[in-house]
């Protein structure tokens, strides 16, 4: 029954100014299985939204490059495609909801002209049914339909959001990305609007991305996670397992580092050290100068990705090449 | 705090109380709160936007002014001194905030911003003292000696946020308002400075009023905590036992609401209904009453009292100690 809807192979990403390279995403691998779900984890700089606007094919334009890698849709090489055609992709096949509804939309258009353009544009609808289905819509996501010739302001922050929910699902994506949909959401609000994402999710058939910085979040919605750090995929895999038992040692720092209301902790162990300068390409691990288990060898020999069961990890000490000193600590 | 009845906390807040003019009419933004703490402790603030926690802070440091109510530290009544003592006062009493940026002037440098108190304060008698207490600072808020003459904009928000530290720490305060000092930076970096917050208060003997919306970072640091929903405190007790049981409905949403990372809290999770009312003109009544699923009709009729319901804990809530949450 899985049949792939997105796979991203090797995906590199660059913004490039006059005298700077920033390695932004470096040769992420990764694969959304129809219906799926994943959460890209990872800290302020790690590439996630990089990583989704080079899906959505929303880089910058003077500055933003995809240099290698393919990102198939559908089967269908988006990297490849023209403006026209991704035009036509995002907002139809491909949605995205950002992480600020105060801005994410038009202040001076009604609701539910804002969902209804969507309809209009991507021509499923014509103006009277568009305008039924903003409607629609707009129930959905559990705001009343007489509120729909309302503007934004009209909205605190958390009806905000969910009208940016209703524009993203209009025309029933395949997929949804949602860019830390919930961070500017008070913890009652974010507690409203995931479990509607998730409702959707499983309403409609659509598969998500779900980018979040907080752990938590991920685990509300995702089946699997993949952890990034500095452009990297470093570990992936069903979320239960790599949240209960990391195999790369920036996934158990993350998990360290985070007080956490059902663990008493005395005292946090932070990651040592900052986010590397991601103009700069290292020789050997890129997590190497923060990373408790290294030896010598980390600094020369950069890690490829490991297999390990359905679960992937990039870490020298999964391939053999230092011994193993994560597990012991652990057990 | 239990059993700590008999010691005269360094920190007591009798109603406060700050309303704002508004066209539409008076806003309670902080109303009636009274709390006190003890030296050394950590109480934490908590709730969502809107219910009052920054502005409470700001009241008690008289950063703004409180509409009434009283605020004693180490005994002095602060809201009544005059703005030269109340200098005086303020070198024990300093404050954090939030965004390490925009608290910081953009064109001085790390060691000229540290310095700026104990130079307004006149707490140094030449350029060499000077520059040993500013070095001390750093050292204690562990920024690079090398950084002493770089600005903000060149450091990241962990770096910056010591800087704010060791700012607070330059005139030797006891008690120091953390407005939300971590909720702008990354987990890893969070967790430096959450223990550096911790070693210093072992250290110094500080006492934190901590200010956030993150729950699980005011569980972490806090001896105590405040909840607070739309300028009022509902309900106050040491950390570990609120996270226990709640006994304010607020409390119990509020804290079901988090997300957890062992489990899917759907099942467990109590949803809110509707967003948080209006802080302008309350109307008499529970606050919380209309998102609320044990509300009766007393409590749209009757403001809760707040009080004491078993030692070291207080709510308000007329249904609090037949519900059990």
């Amino acid at each position: 029954m899985e049949s792939l809807l997105l796979s991203i192979n090797n995906l590199t990403t660059q913004y490039i100014t006059d005298n700077n390279i920033i390695h932004a995403v470096n040769g992420i691998s990764l694969e959304l299985a129809r219906g799926g779900s994943i959460g890209l984890v990872g800290e302020s700089g790690a590439g996630k939204t990089t990583t989704a606007y080079s899906i959505m094919g929303l880089l910058p334009k003077l500055t933003g490059k995809i240099i290698k890698g393919s990102i198939l849709f559908e089967g269908k090489d988006l990297t490849l495609l023209s403006e026209e055609e991704m035009r036509d992709i995002r907002g139809s096949k491909i949605s995205m909801i950002f992480q600020d509804p105060m801005t994410s939309l038009n202040p001076i258009i009604t609701v539910g002209d804002q969902i209804a353009e969507v309809l209009e544009i991507h021509g499923t609808s014509n103006k009277n049914e568009a305008q039924k289905k903003a409607g629609d819509m707009l129930e959905m996501v559990g705001i009343p339909r007489g509120r729909m010739n309302e503007y934004p302001h009209q909205f605190s922050g958390g009806m905000k959001q969910r009208v940016i929910i209703a524009i993203a699902l209009a025309c029933n994506p395949e997929l949804l990305i949602a860019d830390e949909p919930t961070t500017a959401l008070d913890v009652t609000i974010q507690a409203q609007v995931l479990k509607m994402i998730k409702e959707l999710k499983n309403e409609l058939d659509t598969s998500l991305i779900l980018i979040s910085h907080n752990l938590g979040v991920v685990a509300q919605v995702c089946e699997n996670v993949a952890i990034m750090y500095a452009g990297r995929i470093v570990e992936f895999g069903a979320l239960r397992d790599v949240f209960s038992k990391p195999l790369h040692p920036y996934t158990e720092g993350l998990l360290n580092s985070i007080p956490r209301i059902e663990v008493e902790k005395e005292r946090l162990i932070p990651i040592r050290g900052m986010m590397p300068d991601p103009s700069i390409v290292p020789s050997g691990c890129i997590f190497k100068p923060r990373c408790p288990y290294a030896k010598e060898e980390c600094s020369v020999q950069a890690p490829i990705v490991s297999k390990i069961s359905d679960r992937r990890v990039m870490c020298l000490m999964h391939e053999g090449v230092i011994p193993n000193t994560m597990g012991a600590a652990n057990e | 705090m239990n059993n700590h009845s008999d010691m005269i906390p360094i920190l007591q807040v009798k109603n406060l109380k700050k309303y704002f003019t508004t066209p539409r009419g008076m806003l309670h933004a902080v109303d009636d709160v009274s709390f006190a703490i003890q030296e050394g402790k950590t109480l934490g603030v908590v709730g969502e936007s809107g219910c009052g926690k920054t502005t409470t802070g700001r009241a008690i440091l008289r950063l703004i002014e409180p509409t009434s109510g009283s605020v004693v530290f180490n005994g002095i009544d602060i809201t009544s001194l005059e703005k030269n003592k109340l200098r005086i006062m303020r070198e024990k009493m300093q404050i954090i905030f939030q965004d390490p940026y925009s608290s910081l002037d953009p064109r001085m440098s790390v060691a000229s911003i540290i310095a700026e108190p104990l130079i307004i304060h006149k707490r140094v008698s030449g350029k060499k003292e000077l520059l040993k207490q500013v070095q001390k600072l750093m050292e204690m808020v562990e920024l690079e000696d090398r950084l002493s003459s770089s600005y903000p904009h060149e450091l990241d928000g962990g770096r910056r946020q010591r800087i704010g530290i060791a700012r607070a720490l330059a005139l030797e305060p006891q008690f120091i308002v953390c407005d939300e000092p971590v909720s702008s930076l990354d987990v890893s970096v969070q967790a430096q400075i959450l223990n550096l917050m911790q070693d210093l208060q072992d250290r110094l003997g500080l006492t934190y009023m901590f200010v956030t919306h993150d729950m699980a970072v005011v569980k972490h640091i806090s001896d105590e905590i405040a909840v607070m929903y739309l300028g009022q405190i509902i309900e106050l007790s040491p950390a570990k036992d609120l996270f226990a049981h709640q006994y304010h409905p607020y409390s119990h949403a509020l804290i079901s609401a988090i997300p957890k990372i062992e489990s899917k809290t759907d099942e467990t999770m109590t949803i809110l209904k509707g967003e948080i009312g209006s802080p302008i003109e309350p109307k008499p009544g529970c606050r919380f009453a209309l998102r609320c699923e044990y509300c009766i009709e007393k409590c749209l009729t009757d403001t809760p009292v707040f009080k004491t319901i078993e030692s070291g804990r207080a709510v308000a809530c007329w249904r609090a100690e037949e519900l059990s949450l």
